[in-house]
Parts: C-alpha cells; structure tokens; sequence
C-alpha cells in the first residue's frame, strides 16, 4: 500500500526543487543575454549592417514587389500575423488577387487578407478568364508621408533613415492618419488603441535582418534592399530597365515601395 | 457594373474593399463634433449681427445666442474625448502639437475663442451682474462678485468703456467664431485619400452650414423659450432671423451643390468614385433626405416667410417647423459628409456599410446624451445669468 503523506511530501519536495531551480536558471538568463545572442547567431541577411560603424542614416532602403512572382501562398501574411501579433480583422499587409476576364472586366477579392492562400477558386466569373495575378499590399514608406503630415502629435514620425513608424506611447488614437493614408495601411489596434501599420520589419532590418514577410516569401516575391549598395538586387532593380511603378502615383505621396510589373487594373 | 475599356485607368466597381477599409472609424461623434461647433459658430454670429454690425431687431436674442454658444461650446470637446483611443493624451495636441498636423491647432482656437466668448459675456453681462450681486445672498453673491470681475462701477462712464471692449471683442470674435468653424472644415477638406472630403469648398460649405444652424437654432429655442414662460414674442426678431436663415441658406445650398457640380463637371477619377457613392449607399440620406426634403422645402418656405409677411400666428407656426428642419438638414449634411465619406473603400472598387448602435460607446445612446448635456448647461447657465433682462434690468415682457 501506498503511503499517501509519503507521496505527498514527495510531491512537496519536487515541487520546492522545481521553483528553485528555475528561479535560478531565471535569474541566469536575466544576466545572460540569452536572447541577443540567438540574433547574432542568424546569419546577416542584408549585408553591410551588423558591424558597419557609418551612421544607419546613411542607408536608402527599399522595397520591391514582384507582381509576376507572386503566387498569393499568404506566408508573408501568416509571418506578418505571428511577428506582430496583429489582431483579427486588422491587416499591416494583405495579398489581393486580381482576375480579369474576356471582356476587361476585373474581378478582386482578398478574403481574411488572403492569410490562408488563396484555395477557393471563383465561380462567378461570367467570361473565360484571360489574365490573374496576385498583388500584395504593405505600407508604402512615402517620402512625403500624409500620416506624418496630419498627425497631432508627432506619434507617427519619419526615422532619419526614412521609415515611418508610430509611438504607440504618444499616439492618442484619434485616427486621422488613417483617414490619410491614400493605401488605407493603417488601422486602429482595437487593443492598444493606437494607430499601427506595417513598419518594414524596423527592428529586424536595424540587426540586418530581413523583414519577416521577405524572409518567408517562398518564390522571391517581396526584395528588401538597401539603394547606396549597389550591389544590391534592389538597386539593380530600379535601376535597370523594368516596368516599375508606385501604387496611386497622383497623391504626390512618393512612395519607397515599388511594384515590378504592375498592372493598370491595380489601385 | 462598368467594364474598363482599354487605356482607361477607372477601376470598375466589383465591391472590393481593402481589408483595413470595412470599418467606419470616424461614427457619431465625429458627426457631432463639427455639428456642436457650428452651432456655436452660428449662435455668435447672430449675436454679432447686433453687436457689431447693429441690426437692432436682433436685440433680444443678442445676449440670449452668446449664452447659447457658451453652452455648446463647453460640450464641443465631448464627442471628440469620447472618440479618442487615449482621452488621457488629448492635451498633447496642444503640449507638444505638430505643427503640419490641421488637427493639432484645434486646441489654441477652441480655447482662444473660449476665452473671447467668456471675456464677452462677462463684460455685457456686468451691469445686469452688479444689480443681481445686490439682492443675493451666500454662494450667489460669491458667484456674482466673480463675474461682476471685482468691480461694481456701473456710471455711465464705466459703462461706455465697457461697450467699447464688447465691440472690440465681438469684432475679433467673429473672425475666431469663422476660424474654428472654417478649420473644422479644413480637418476634412485638407484629406487628399478621400475624394468627398478633398475640396478647398469643404471650409466655406462647413462656415456657411454652420451660419444655418446657429440662427436655426436661436430661432426654435427663443421661440420655445418664450412660449414655455409665457413672454411676448418679439416679431419683428423672429422676421428679421428668419430673413438672415434665408440669406445664409442660400449661400450654404448653393454652395452644397456647386461642390457636387463640380466634381460632375469636371469628371476627374474623383467623381467617378463619387457617382456611385451618390448614387449608392448615400442615396437615401443626401438626396431624399438632405436635398429632397430638408433643403428643397425649407428653401421655399424661408422665401415665402421672408418674402410675404405671414400673420404672426402663421410666422409663430411655420419658423420653428422651418428651423427643426434646418437643425437636421445641417445634420445630415454632416452625417453624409463624415460617414458618407468614410462609406467608399480606397480601392475605389466598392463601399462598405455603417450602421450606429444604440449602446456602444460612440453609439447613439451617448450622442443622444451629448446632444442634451448643452442644453442642461444651457438652463443651469439661465438661472446665474437671466436670458432676457437688458442692463436696466428690465426684463423682456
């Protein structure tokens, strides 16, 4: 027979040695920048940065769509979700899938913003289909930023290497950056109450990261570069010969976000 | 449903709306926001039309509006407060405001403006201050000796000093009352992204509204106000504000419409997005209700009022229908404004829908609530500062 009191001080006594230890391996990691180190441990994947003593200012970056790779997987959108926690119904990116049919009428729809892929096929176009693509959607980085203009406060800022992000302990939720922004990136987070959008993935790019959405594209859709190297496939890009354009070029806005082989249909 | 014909860049709408679009972010209490406002704008410029300009038939509702516009005044911040994520940051617009921002600069004109309109009430309401200080007793006599600002001279040549700082302040007061409204319609004006807001008329069309709703205003409530205490109605002010609402209408209505002709005239991809707003999810509320009945019908009936002398129990009859009708064409007018043009995504493909709540926070519950509080003000004022005693203290029979 079991001795119940026996087992239960045992129990007592694991336990005891359980919290202890773990407060110790705690408090270790506390001294031991654990974390920091596992960033230094992934390989740089934008040259130039981790290292370079020349002032961050001094990096142009940009960013590259590839309307003809994309394939509308929703992985950048699933990264996207994960690396910042964004709420249901709340997109920083979203992928849209275009379908034109015989007679030049468009068909466009991103349903959940396409985070789950685009599976369903539609039935409801009237006429054989002649041309579909993807184009995903993301903050455009503008070198004459409305939100930054209208913003009260200065919540929404332009870094000095040209990001545009939001202190969500200054913002004071009033919205009317997203009524500004022509590319309707912004939202209101329904939990902090402040404004939120894509920011390029700021903190991995300052480590010389990747921006999540760009690490996971699995046919190279989204490039992530900095313009002053000019080795970079962004720089060759935009400066060679392609059909490159900007998303509502008419607002003046000059974005930092450009689209290869854009369409007319897209707004 | 269009088709895009080759080389036209018009998106046809197939009802795509971007993710981030389908939620109305801007409800209720934006739309009250720049109603209270332009109540309070319109309100001062009637009392200025006496003050400052010298219609003396307005005689009677001169001080009457400026207590009417302190009232709203002290609520136009509510639905603002009530909308913000962070209520608690709302002084930072003005501690550390970005100065490119046409929202930063409301809380210097709101608060400048504040201070004229109290600065002006204090110094017209003096005299009737220093003869009420006489006859109160206890926390009334404390109040009175605050507003009569610690003096009691009422000699004729303190008096005549005084009336100069009235007319000096109803003079700089009239360029505020037109800023803070006029800038308020810049707040929308100002936003290229949304085609309905994006329009150097959007300050003047806002100024000119707010003009209508501040006289329709003082129309129904003296009216009310004196049916309810049992005064005699001074008609020859009643005849003379119906008179100015029809001016002031006019211009509003008319410059409501050159808006809207213009974007159809000159057919941009603007209007293209617009058609189908109008003729769309704004349908019902822009031209059946807006334009239909509540612009149509009170421009006729103001023409005829104004026009015609009506026997005084008819005038009595139709210019508190006329001014309620005014009241909501302004309302709608910027319902279909602010939600209106939150409705058409930004993808110019589709709309999306809003429909107000009753019980959440910036439901219909608490604009209803915000609605009433300034005229509970409103009443609570009227007991410290009688509405109809001149500065003999006469009081209007």
């Amino acid at each position: 027979m079991i001795d119940i009191q026996k087992e239960i001080q045992k129990d007592r006594r694991a336990f005891i040695k359980n919290v202890l230890s773990g407060t110790i391996a705690g408090s270790l990691l506390m001294v031991i920048p654990a974390g920091a180190a596992l960033d230094q441990r992934l390989p740089e994947q934008i040259s130039g940065i981790r290292g370079d003593d020349s002032p961050f200012t001094e990096k142009k970056f940009a960013f590259v769509v590839d309307v003809t790779a994309c394939i509308g997987c929703g992985s950048c959108c699933v990264a996207d979700k994960n690396e910042y926690n964004v709420p249901d119904g709340n997109y920083r990116t979203w992928v849209e899938r275009y379908i034109i049919d015989d007679h030049d009428e468009v068909f466009v729809d991103s349903p959940n913003g396409g985070l789950d892929g685009y599976t369903e096929e539609r039935t409801d176009i009237p006429y054989p289909v002649r041309d579909t693509f993807f184009v995903p959607k993301l903050c455009n980085m503008c070198e004459k930023p409305s939100c930054v203009q209208v913003c009260p406060v200065g919540a929404t800022y332009k870094t000095e290497d040209g990001f545009i992000l939001v202190d969500k302990n200054r913002c004071v939720g009033c919205g009317y950056c997203i009524q500004a922004c022509p590319y309707s990136v912004r939202f209101l987070n329904p939990i902090s109450k402040t404004a939120e959008k894509c920011t390029w993935c700021y903190s991995r790019v300052r480590q010389g990261l990747l921006p999540a959405c760009v690490n996971v594209c699995p046919v190279h859709a989204r490039k992530f570069g900095d313009l002053n190297d000019k080795t970079s496939e962004v720089y060759k890009l935009l400066r060679e010969p392609h059909v490159i354009s900007v998303l509502k070029p008419g607002m003046g806005n000059q974005p930092a976000l450009h689209y290869l082989g854009l369409r007319r249909e897209v707004v | 449903m269009s088709v895009a014909a080759h080389g036209e860049t018009v998106a046809a709408i197939s009802n795509f709306i971007f993710p981030n679009d389908l939620h109305v972010h801007w409800s209720l209490m934006i739309v009250l926001y720049p109603y209270i406002t332009g109540l309070v704008a319109g309100a001062f410029i009637v009392s200025s039309l006496y003050h400052v300009f010298h219609i003396k038939a307005l005689k009677p509702v001169a001080r009457f509006s400026l207590l009417f516009a302190l009232a709203f005044l002290i609520c136009a911040t509510w639905p603002l407060l009530n909308h913000l994520g962070h209520p608690e940051r709302a002084l930072s617009m003005m501690l550390t405001p970005n100065p490119t921002s046409a929202m930063a600069g409301f809380g210097y004109i709101y608060s400048a403006y504040f201070i004229v309109l109290l600065l002006e009430i204090i110094f017209i309401f003096r005299p009737v201050v220093v003869g009420l200080r006489e006859k109160a007793t206890g926390f009334m006599r404390v109040l009175y000796g605050i507003l009569a600002i610690g003096s009691d001279n009422v000699s004729e040549k303190a008096l005549k000093i005084d009336h100069k700082i009235i007319a000096f302040l109803a003079a700089i007061g009239i360029p505020m009352a037109c800023v803070l409204h006029g800038y308020v319609g810049f707040i929308f004006g100002g936003i290229k992204a949304n085609p309905l807001w994006a329009t150097p008329l959007m300050p003047l069309i806002f100024l000119l509204s707010a003009c209508v709703s501040g006289i329709a205003g003082i129309i129904l409530t003296y009216i009310l106000l004196m049916k309810i205490s049992g005064r005699a109605i001074d008609m020859d002010c009643v005849q003379t504000l119906i008179k100015f609402l029809w001016g002031f209408f006019i211009l509003d209505f008319v410059f409501e419409m050159l808006e809207l002709f213009s974007h159809f005239y000159m057919a941009t991809h603007h209007w293209h997005t617009l058609e189908t707003l109008y003729s769309g999810p704004l349908f019902n509320t822009f031209w059946v209700f807006q334009v239909g009945i509540f612009s149509v019908i009170p421009f006729f009936l103001l023409m005829f009022m104004s026009l015609i002398r009506f026997k005084d129990g008819l005038l009595l009859f139709f210019a508190p229908i006329v001014s309620i009708m005014i009241l909501l064409q302004v309302l709608l007018m910027r319902w279909n404004v602010v939600v209106g043009g939150q409705l058409m995504s930004k993808s110019e493909r589709g709309a999306t829908t809003f429909h107000p709540m009753w019980l959440e926070k910036e439901g219909i519950l608490p604009a209803i609530i915000i609605m009433i509080a300034p005229v509970v003000i409103l009443w609570i004022i009227g007991k410290v500062l009688p509405f109809w005693v001149d500065d003999e203290g006469v009081e209007a029979v």
